[in-house]
């Protein structure tokens, strides 16, 4: 094992090094460096030439500058010894990196998990209810996701979703007309999403419709578009459906001992809503995460004390619900901050361009709430484009191993449903998937590219296009090196990950 | 009980039929008969046959100047600021049926050239790529060894080079049109067709059908494209489509960067790159080719669809009912007769990048090869 790993890591050094030889004499080809000199009339032209030629060290052929841009950025293996040289203007390669690697990341990271939570989801469903009207339309949708030039999409969601809805937001008011319009399409997913008899249909399609509907319009009535906040009732009624679902869905709720351990989690949620209220008032982001542990440990000791023949079961669920409802007070606070990030932003809270908004002087809440507002276009444009491929590859992957023969025994030997889809089938679905988005995580900070330039997003994207964009050599391969090594480094993990998931696969040493 | 009878009876006409449709054809004609019953692929084949006829006729290609009364170059005199005077009830085309850009270019002439630019990029690639890609992935996967070490090896160091990277040398040298760029991206695009082939391969090797052909003194040569290469036939077109249908999504996003397509020419990228600005006031500039990118590569997966599913008969569509009226090792033995070799590798099933009309092409998790 140890001797499969050292070996595969050794070949993938030789890539690297071979892939960014080629890179550094691909961004040398690239372009003239001396462009922007040579069409200039200003009279120290000649000097400012010369002065770029040197930083640049251009009277050495690109293949001989690769080895010194090299022998510094061997040292990177030395902690705090990296030299991956300078950029035009400057600033140190690796400083401008460790600036972009986490808007980056935060960008990426929010939308894969996004994408992929969401994506499992639907494909499973899908799968589980093969050729329905559900299956044609969400294959129909996902072709068509995953038709969609991003660039194109941004620019439609900052038109609609950002400049349209400012506008809205300056009178927010739902008139009843705009209300049942929605509601009915809110009817007709339902619908479709729910099934059954004809007569079911029809009570879910009008309950879902007025429903919505009148919520919408309730909404929008009571100016809580101006005045968010969900107030302990409703944090409260959200988790005890969040507990209701979560119970249903990984323990059954005959299962009462894990129904009663993740009711009295959300019962200590809202207690702990008040109790920590002047805690709350302006934490700092650890605290913020010490919170969100403390929830899912309260969450699995609750489960354990509640005992009964599966503790595992009340564990996982208490846990799962006290963290969904600490991430629902968690959206109440940021709620709550919005009247007065609404009056910072001068009534356009949400933003088209950017990663912050400049010069904000905020709490917790307010620069959280600042970077979710600069989050939310970019991560949709991400997640539209790359839930097309989760959906089809879980809907393959759960299709495959529902017709497995361990599936029928499940169902020959009178498991409930329940268990069958949760327990035996889904998690056999999800081991290809895991691989699949291990590669992705790998291909991922690459591929933001496009979207950050979009977006003007301050991230890797854009150091990478603006290097380019001068042939300055020294981000891009800095740009390249943290890609290369997250793709190299995610493969190997995808390739070990596969062989731990399913032991038929051995990884010989 | 009259109904439970004809029940049965139609069953029993069905599973005939099941019978009968997998019986004495060839296997071109069964993916044939497949494909056909495919809607959705049978109605992206013809719409994408009259955007190609559309975009080919209506501006012309070289020195024939097609119907359409103007060149994308024209600047006719603006007419009511520009808009679009296409309307479909009553159907008219009028002067300018997607509107004028900001000098009076006629969008309509603007927009096919672009189409066709698009289409001949995405084309080159798709042929390129898929040429290199399945050289590459039936030798390694054929000859193993060093042959498999060294290609592998080189495949994986063309991946991790940002396609970026060469968008922007092309875009550079780019002197010499769009064919060059269609073909040096079609040489960066090949990988996960080498990877999938490779897998294919590897698995097709260990075949009776092989060992027999050798044993009967076969050469390499005749194995790879008389035994084995038919049977990979499925896995390599349906991989080429789905990768034409990136591929376009590909040179789109390049000339959106100002990194492929330049002018004077033009592409739907490009053109929606020039016009996004002026979203606000002239909406119609930015709608046009964002749709028909959106067309064009929601047919091209359509139709991958469809060829997947017609060599793919592990996914046809076989109803419960029938199942539970046949043996179940009839249905087994009909469905062997029909498997294509080239998916008996069940394992590979869920992830060989072909179930899926997802960008799998660059995908291959397969490490049972990798780590042999």
């Amino acid at each position: 094992m140890a001797s499969y790993v050292l070996r595969r890591l050794g070949v993938s050094l030789l890539i690297l090094l071979g892939a960014s030889f080629l890179v550094y004499q691909l961004v040398a080809v690239s372009g003239d460096p001396l462009r922007e000199y040579r069409e200039s009339n200003r009279p120290n032209k000649e000097a400012l030439m010369q002065a770029r030629i040197d930083l640049l060290d251009l009277d050495t052929p690109a293949p001989l500058r690769y080895f010194s841009w090299l022998s510094g950025a061997v040292k990177c293996v030395i902690p705090g010894q990296c030299d991956l040289g300078k950029t035009l203007q400057g600033q140190e390669v690796t400083d401008a990196l460790s600036a972009a690697i986490p808007s980056t990341i935060q960008l990426v990271l929010t939308a894969t998990i996004l994408a992929v939570v969401i994506g499992i989801t639907i494909g499973i469903v899908v799968a589980l209810r093969q050729y329905s009207v559900l299956d044609y339309s969400v294959t129909f949708m996902t072709f068509l996701f995953f038709s969609l030039p991003v660039f194109w999409v941004a620019v439609l969601l900052k038109e609609f979703g950002a400049i349209g809805f400012n506008d809205f937001l300056r009178d927010p008011s739902v008139s009843v007309t705009v209300a049942l319009a929605v509601g009915l399409v809110a009817g007709v997913i339902w619908t479709v999403l729910i099934g059954g008899s004809w007569k079911r249909r029809g009570i879910v399609f009008a309950g879902s419709t007025l429903l919505t509907a009148g919520i919408l319009w309730y909404l929008g009535w009571s100016q809580w578009f101006s005045y968010p906040g969900l107030g302990p009732g409703i944090v409260a009624g959200l988790g005890v459906g969040i507990a209701f679902a979560l119970t249903a869905l990984l323990a059954g709720l005959r299962n009462r001992k894990a129904l009663y351990s993740a009711l009295i989690m959300v019962g200590l949620a809202v207690v702990a809503m008040f109790a920590l209220q002047p805690l709350l008032e302006d934490p700092s982001v650890w605290l913020v995460i010490l919170l969100g542990i403390a929830a899912v440990g309260g969450g699995l000791l609750v489960g354990r004390l509640m005992g009964g023949y599966d503790r595992g079961q009340s564990m996982k669920v208490a846990a799962l619900t006290s963290f969904l409802v600490a991430g629902l007070v968690l959206l109440d606070g940021f709620m709550q901050a919005w009247p007065e990030y609404f009056k910072l932003t001068r009534g356009r809270p949400i933003a088209t361009i950017g990663s912050e908004t400049p010069n904000l002087n905020g709490d917790f809440w307010i620069t959280g709430v600042d970077k979710y507002t600069h989050l939310v276009l970019p991560t949709i444009s991400l997640i539209l484009i790359s839930l097309a491929s989760y959906t089809r590859y879980s809907r393959a992957s759960m299709l495959e191993v529902m017709g497995q023969d361990y599936v029928r025994t499940g169902r020959a030997k009178g498991l409930p449903e329940r268990t069958v889809v949760v327990r035996h089938a889904f998690r056999n679905a999800l081991i290809p998937l895991a691989t699949i988005v291990a590669f992705d995580i790998g291909g991922l900070l690459g591929g933001a590219v496009i979207t950050e330039n979009v977006f003007s997003f301050k991230g890797m994207g854009q150091l990478f296009i603006q290097g380019l964009d001068h042939q300055d050599p020294n981000p891009v391969m800095g740009v390249f090196l943290v890609v290369g090594v997250t793709a190299v480094t995610f493969n190997l993990v995808a390739d070990l990950l596969y062989s731990a998931l399913d032991p038929r696969v051995r990884v010989k040493a | 009980m009259t109904e439970q009878t004809t029940e049965r009876m139609t069953d029993s006409l069905d599973s005939g039929e099941v019978a009968a449709d997998l019986k004495g054809k060839s296997q071109g004609a069964l993916v044939r008969k497949r494909f056909f019953g495919h809607t959705g692929a049978i109605v992206s084949l013809v719409v994408l046959a009259l955007v190609v006829i559309l975009a080919l006729t209506s501006v012309g290609i070289g020195g024939w100047h097609g119907w359409w009364k103007f060149r994308w170059t024209d600047t006719p005199p603006l007419q009511n600021g520009g808009r679009p005077t296409l309307s479909l009830f009553p159907f008219s085309l009028g002067e300018h049926p997607f509107g004028q850009d900001s000098v009076g270019r006629d969008y309509f002439a603007m927009t096919m050239r672009g189409t066709q630019i698009s289409l001949l990029v995405t084309f080159v690639v798709g042929v390129i790529a898929a040429f290199v890609g399945v050289v590459f992935g039936a030798l390694s996967g054929y000859f193993r060894g060093w042959v498999e070490a060294v290609l592998m090896r080189l495949t994986d160091m063309v991946i991790i080079i940002p396609v970026l990277l060469i968008g922007a040398v092309i875009g550079y040298n780019t002197k010499s049109g769009v064919v060059v760029l269609g073909l040096l991206l079609g040489l960066t695009y090949w990988t996960g067709m080498a990877r999938l082939v490779r897998g294919d391969f590897l698995s097709l090797r260990e075949r009776e059908f092989v060992d027999a052909a050798r044993l009967a003194g076969a050469s390499d040569k005749r194995i790879i494209f008389k035994h084995i290469l038919p049977n990979a036939v499925g896995v390599i077109t349906v991989n080429t489509t789905l990768l034409m249908s990136s591929a376009i999504l590909l040179e789109t996003s390049l000339s959106y960067l100002n990194m492929g397509v330049k002018a004077p020419d033009t592409s739907l990228g490009l053109l929606i790159s020039q016009n996004q600005a002026a979203f606000a006031t002239r909406p119609w500039l930015f709608w046009w080719p964002g749709l028909f990118i959106v067309l064009i590569c929601l047919c091209i997966n359509f139709i991958g669809d469809g060829l997947r599913d017609a060599f793919d008969p592990r996914q046809r569509k076989i109803s419960l009912r029938r199942m539970k009226e046949t043996p179940r090792e009839e249905i087994d033995n009909r469905l062997e007769g029909s498997l294509l070799a080239a998916n008996v590798a069940t394992l590979d099933g869920a992830r060989s990048g072909w179930e899926d009309g997802a960008p799998g092409v660059g995908h291959d998790p397969d490490p049972r090869d990798e780590t042999k």
